[in-house]
């Protein structure tokens, strides 16, 4: 047999797959096995594949996306902790004819930005919100989040979420549901690759909604690992929020097209 | 010129937002100053130029709104009293971070906390010395009649956007609820998306064809690449002072004794010297326009010139007089005369003010 050298590899009748250009080439700044990464990925493909890179801004949160700006290859605004839905109100309302999202963590969605988003939501602003549903606050070093589900420990719950005095976990994507402001609601994952595959799926329809003009505001939520958080491997991780987060997150779509999902 | 109208100075703010080219007003109520936001509603100028009007859900949003729309490179403005513009420090801090050009307009009440609603100027230290977290300014502009509420809409946009730095103009409820002629400057069109493009290489509005992305953000993990930044923000604010300084000295060439004031405390202390100099007494008034950056020069012009003493009439308990001690510093006396809590001054108290803290004191 002769040997194969790269060369005849690396052609492009052979190309399968490649990063999107939409995303840069600077390295991730996230821990290995975190969802993010994924989900960046994904909301950049579908961004090229709309045709849709030189009329898109995307609004960063506080979080350990903060620096989703660096990755993303798209005009880009950071906010403050909490306030991209109404950093991206305003960009939408002025730039009608662009593509505009936030992609936000829990903690800043849904504890400190809670009124920004509910009101985003509820206004039907056209544009599409990706949060990022990891439990904890990952950026902090793992403290309880809004979404921390009941006995799960962080440092701020080390004995685990005890609700009688912390209070519940908040599914704020079945409550933006329920606001007439909202077309698109559904929740996806991305640890698997059939997964990925749905969540892309999703996103793109969330996307899309907007170049459609649809009559309101597009909210995917991702269930993710935050594997140093919750002090896991990366698999084990997987598996914990398979068998502990999906029972209380399920999976799927919660609202399409306007409609709620019986 | 137009014609003369008979307006409030916060309805005469609105028709000024309008008239300057505004893209974007996004607020919400609270008095004494929400004829603002009514007026607009009622002009709905969505359908003349375009202007987009929205009530907010809080303060908070409102600022980050400016942030998000003033970012894209669009004339965006919102207005507030003390209340409410405290709720948009943290965002005013981003906002001077990442360098956008926005307009806030402070209509102060009296406080602390909620305060009363009539007009005081004790948002002062607030609107000149940051007010947010981190080293920062605004460029604050303080109108003293309707008119001004009017004329300088256009001129704090254009230092705005000459510094890519948040403009502010620091009104006082007797301002925005005293009723006065107007004329109006001719109106100025919004940009096209075109030139707004354009115009502002910086904005985020949609990556261009054959250039990089842009990215607004005031973070930088890296302290020595952040003291770059401050750094640069420091020298584009020694610009600002010493380009952009603005004041209205009256009477000051021959005066022995000058009253500091602004906004309403200058209509009052206008009419104080000429009680002053009615009495023999030759008594001036500096009026600073622009708040930040402060007519140190001036003042200090003033000391050679043999002014004898300096009393600040502010509705507050002393925070522009230290702004005058430091330009003063140490060599002529300066105090200070203030009403708080939402009262103003009577003429014939600052004039006793004067006589028995400078003149007699
Ligand atoms: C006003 C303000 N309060 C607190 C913080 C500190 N802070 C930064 S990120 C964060 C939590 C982020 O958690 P989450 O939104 O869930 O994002 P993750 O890192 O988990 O992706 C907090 C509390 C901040 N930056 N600003
Ligand atoms: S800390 Fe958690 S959320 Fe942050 S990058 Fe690591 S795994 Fe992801
Ligand atoms: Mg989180």
């Amino acid at each position: 047999m002769s040997e194969i050298a790269l060369k005849d590899i690396i052609k492009p009748e052979n190309l399968v797959y490649q990063k999107t250009k939409l995303m840069t080439d600077k390295p991730l700044s996230y821990c290995p096995g975190c969802g993010h990464g994924t989900t960046h990925r994904l909301v950049m493909e579908i961004i090229e594949e709309l045709g849709k890179e030189h009329e898109t801004v995307g609004v960063a949160p506080v979080g350990c996306s903060v620096l989703a700006y660096e990755f993303m290859n798209v005009d880009m605004q950071e906010a403050a902790h909490g306030r991209a839905p109404a950093l991206a109100t305003a960009i939408k309302r002025l730039w009608p004819g662009n593509i505009v999202f936030t992609y936000q963590g829990d903690g800043d969605l849904a504890a400190i930005g809670t009124a920004e988003t509910i009101h985003a939501c509820n206004r039907g602003e056209k544009i599409v919100i990706i949060f990022i549903n990891n439990g904890i606050y990952g950026m902090t070093g793992g403290q309880m989040a809004p979404t921390t589900i009941e006995g799960m420990k962080t440092s701020t719950s080390p004995y685990g979420r005890d609700v009688s005095i912390m209070g519940y976990p908040l599914k704020i994507t079945e409550l933006v549901a329920q606001l007439p402001g909202t077309y698109y609601v559904t929740r996806q994952s991305v640890q698997t690759p059939s997964a990925v595959r749905k969540a892309k799926r999703a996103i793109k329809k969330a996307f899309q909604n907007q170049l459609n003009n649809a009559p309101g505001l597009s909210f995917v939520e991702v269930v993710s690992n935050c594997n140093s958080g919750w002090k896991m491997t990366p698999v084990d991780a997987n598996h914990w929020m398979e068998e502990n987060m999906f029972p209380f997150y399920p999976i799927g779509d919660i609202k399409v097209d306007g409609q709620l999902v019986k | 010129m137009g014609e003369l109208k008979l307006m409030k100075g916060n309805e005469a703010l609105a028709e000024a937002i309008i008239r300057a080219g505004t893209d974007g007003y996004f607020g919400y109520p609270i008095t004494p100053q929400s004829e603002v936001l009514e007026y607009l509603m009622a002009a709905k100028p969505w359908e003349t130029t375009g202007m987009v009007v929205l009530q907010a859900e809080s303060e908070v949003a409102s600022i980050n709104m400016l942030y998000g729309g003033g970012g894209t490179g669009k004339k965006v403005v919102t207005s507030s009293s003390s209340p409410g513009i405290s709720l948009m420090q943290e965002g005013l801090s981003y906002i001077a971070g990442a360098e956008i050009p926005i307009l806030i307009v402070n209509v102060v009440r009296g406080g602390p906390g909620l305060g009363d609603i009539q007009p005081a100027q004790s948002d002062y230290f607030q609107s000149t010395k940051g007010g947010g977290h981190g080293d920062y300014r605004l460029i604050v502009l303080a109108p003293s009649s309707v008119q001004e509420m009017a004329d300088f809409v256009p001129v704090a946009y254009d230092l705005a956007f000459k510094y890519r730095n948040p403009a502010m103009i620091l009104s006082d409820g007797a301002i925005g609820q005293m009723m006065e002629k107007v004329e109006f400057f001719e109106p100025i069109p919004r940009l096209s998306d075109e030139e707004v493009k354009k115009r502002y290489a910086w904005a985020t509005n949609g990556k261009p064809k054959n250039g990089e992305r842009r990215i607004l953000t005031s973070l930088d993990l890296d302290p020595q690449k952040m003291e770059d930044h401050n750094h640069h923000i420091q020298e584009k604010y020694r610009r600002i002072e010493e380009n952009e300084v603005r004041f209205e000295a009256l009477q000051c060439d021959d005066a022995e004794y000058v009253l500091v004031a602004y906004g309403t405390s200058s209509r009052v202390s206008l009419k104080a010297i000429k009680l002053l100099r009615e009495k023999g007494i030759k008594a001036g008034l500096l009026r600073p326009i622009t708040l930040w950056p402060f007519p140190t020069k001036k003042i200090q012009e003033l000391v050679k010139q043999g002014v004898k003493g300096f009393l600040s009439v502010e509705m507050s308990a002393g925070q522009m007089v230290e702004d005058v001690r430091l330009a003063v510093n140490g060599k002529v006396k300066v105090e200070h005369f203030g009403r708080l809590g939402g009262m103003i001054h009577s003429p014939e108290e600052v004039v006793e003010a004067l006589e028995q803290k400078i003149i007699g004191g």
